[in-house]
């Protein structure tokens, strides 16, 4: 085991191909005997639905994003919202954004529409670039698979902040920044299951039954789609359930730095950027889009610890599943 | 482990010539006239043509990325109009805007952020550890419970949110530290620890929690082999079995890990730089960006690369060593 793959390992990705995985019924039943992982997924479901509905949630409360409200802060100190927590109040249900006096609640809840699209977005691609790119090199001939592992080795390397930074910088601005963040947050991070990938692929291409099915004359195409796919999924699933958080960090650290989506857009990153010079001030306004930022990323990421175990034949044991004592164990 | 020195050796010149291509690609790609952003907005087009000489630009892109990967290998004189600068052997060119060298800013910037990466690093390791092997010890009790939902919360926080919150806590709330502002060791070695303290806290709280559960687990892999059982049987004491076995069996992949760890923070922990305002390479990057100036972000971004891949034959090798098993090929 060298040391890239310590990280696999910790993340229980580095599972034994061979194995056989457990059906989508058996998994959803060792996902439900977790209890953490039952929480997470409750919030990720209402999380998905604050974010879809968000226009009329805002629609509900009477505000939008963008109105600014002048008369709600007070001038005299810089723009500290007048009233207690960051003047909540009956029309601003979590107060309203120092200096502009914007809402709160809408903005919130319109970053969530951000955090979301952009994660699963980045996902997405980190997903199809990842598993095509490790099938190529796994099943390619040498001088393809060496290629495409410096290419790798390069994404790996490089810290993706840093390369999503770069890359940010030399896009015009009339592009559209949420789907530009998914895809560049995509592009820069596929390396690790692209890794994984093509070391799924070199163990399961030496087993009897693919050497049976290409001495029955299927093609390289056939062998990657009918036998090589379907062992992919549980390892490639546990591994992006792990990705979506860590998108999620991204997207709000770029935001942070200024380089994410542009305002008036609502985004919790960007809003934890301007707290920096209220925290003193207005402590809701730090602490209300942190919270929304780490709920959900603890919720992504406890999901994904219930994903690795649920897809994990050795865990099976430890769930206890039908003994009647439902307990989580294994999210140890 | 020459032929090992050897293949690391070529496989990260490859690695950071590829990064140096598409870096250059990307930013010769991107919109904007180097010539201006050096000239500034008050420029004679007599000027602008004098620079665009003096830069190269006249130059196709491949000939001005072979005179950038010179520059970087036997060093580069610049003329400036009323004399030449000579930029010595790893030149990375000059800044676009203020004409430094590039060299002579990273060498400013560095010190800055390798207070950072060390200091945090000693604070993680002895944070991970120390709640690693508690946890491991405490397995089933209530205190490993809590342990593990302190690790779980901290590998859910971003850096910037844990910053914000001491930031509100020590420095607004308690008052118990300035706002922090960065003195160089050199300068007052106190108050630079006093300074950085609450940045080494944010980044030692995030990474930590990986290290405690990479411990606990190895911890607890190491507890249940069989020489541990024959160690307990022959009488050798709990402690000296944990203090002097166990643990030294699992540190293995920790000290790998942390290897790993701070080379990407030698990259420059951006997120903290710029919450907690030090000037290091991080800020800088994110700086040069917002200004397009090409040779600085290049620059920075290929001695992150240099240290990346540096401490990932320095993991392996560490690795190596502390576990005989280990083949290096």
């Amino acid at each position: 085991m060298t040391t890239q793959d310590l990280t696999a390992v910790e993340a229980g990705a580095a599972g034994n191909p061979a194995a056989p995985a457990p059906g989508a019924r058996q998994v959803w039943r060792r996902l439900r005997a977790q209890r953490a992982a039952v929480a997470g997924t409750a919030v990720i479901a209402l999380l998905v639905l604050v974010a879809l509905a968000a226009p009329l949630l805002s629609a509900i409360e009477g505000q939008n994003t963008t109105a600014y409200h002048p008369e709600l802060v007070d001038s005299a100190s810089g723009g500290v919202p007048l009233g207690s927590f960051g003047g909540i109040s009956g029309d601003h249900w979590l107060g309203v954004e120092p200096g502009t006096g914007r809402d709160m609640f809408s903005r919130l809840v319109h970053g969530a529409q951000i955090s979301l699209a952009v994660a699963l977005g980045a996902t997405l691609v980190q997903i199809l670039v990842g598993v095509g790119t490790g099938l190529a090199a796994g099943l390619g001939n040498r001088f393809v698979d060496n290629l495409l592992s410096r290419v790798t080795d390069v994404m790996i390397t490089m810290p993706a902040l840093v390369f999503a930074i770069a890359l940010m910088a030399v896009v015009p601005d009339s592009f559209p920044r949420p789907l530009l963040l998914a895809l560049i947050i995509g592009f820069v991070a596929w390396g690790s299951i692209s890794k994984l990938v093509r070391a799924q692929v070199l163990s399961l291409k030496s087993l009897d039954y693919v050497a049976a099915s290409r001495l029955a004359g299927s093609g390289t195409w056939r062998i990657a789609r009918r036998e090589l796919l379907p062992s992919l999924v549980a390892p490639v699933i546990t591994y992006a359930a792990l990705l979506i958080p860590a998108n999620m960090v991204i997207e709000s650290g770029l935001s942070f730095l200024g380089i994410g989506v542009k305002p008036p857009t609502p985004s919790w990153g960007q809003m934890l950027s301007s707290a920096n010079t209220w925290y003193e001030a207005d402590p809701a306004y730090v602490l209300l889009p942190a919270a929304m930022l780490f709920i959900s990323v603890l919720a992504f990421t406890v999901l994904a610890d219930g994903i690795r175990t649920a897809l994990d034949p050795r865990a099976a044991s430890r769930l206890r599943i039908g003994t009647g004592r439902k307990r989580e164990e294994a999210a140890s | 482990m020459i032929r090992f020195l050897l293949r690391r050796t070529v496989s990260a010149a490859v690695v950071l010539l590829v990064l140096a291509v598409v870096l250059y690609a990307v930013f010769y790609l991107a919109p904007g006239d180097p010539a201006q952003l050096s000239c500034g907005p008050k420029c004679s087009p007599a000027q602008l043509v004098q620079i665009r000489e003096q830069m190269g630009l006249n130059d196709s892109v491949y000939v001005q990325f072979w005179h950038f990967l010179q520059g970087i290998v036997t060093g580069h004189d610049y003329s400036t109009g009323t004399g030449t600068v000579h930029c010595s052997a790893p030149c990375f060119g000059q800044s676009y805007r203020t004409g430094e060298l590039v060299s002579d800013i990273l060498v400013a910037k560095l010190p800055a952020t390798a207070s950072l990466a060390i200091g945090a690093m000693v604070l993680w390791l002895l944070l991970g550890i120390g709640t690693g092997v508690l946890s491991a010890l405490r397995r089933g009790r209530p205190t490993e419970r809590l342990l593990t939902g302190l690790t779980l919360a901290g590998t859910a926080t971003p850096v910037f949110i844990i910053g914000i919150l001491l930031l509100m806590l020590f420095c607004s709330v308690l008052q118990w530290l300035p706002y922090p502002s960065y003195v160089p060791f050199t300068d007052d070695p106190q108050q630079w620890a006093w300074n950085l303290l609450l940045p080494w806290l944010a980044l030692a709280l995030v990474e930590s929690a990986k290290y405690a559960r990479l411990t606990r687990s190895s911890m607890l892999e190491t507890l249940a082999e069989d020489h541990i059982r024959t160690f307990r049987a022959y009488g050798v004491s709990e402690r000296a079995i944990i203090g002097r076995h166990a643990l030294r069996a699992a540190l293995t992949p920790v000290i790998a890990l942390s290897a790993l760890d701070l080379g990407t923070m030698f990259g420059g922990a951006l997120l903290t730089e710029s919450l907690f305002n030090v000037p290091g390479l991080g800020q800088k990057l994110v700086q040069s960006v917002e200004l397009k100036d090409l040779p600085v972000v290049v620059g920075i971004v290929l001695v992150m690369g240099f240290a990346v891949v540096i401490a990932n034959a320095a993991a392996d090798v560490l690795y190596a060593l502390a576990d005989r098993r280990v083949v290096l090929a």
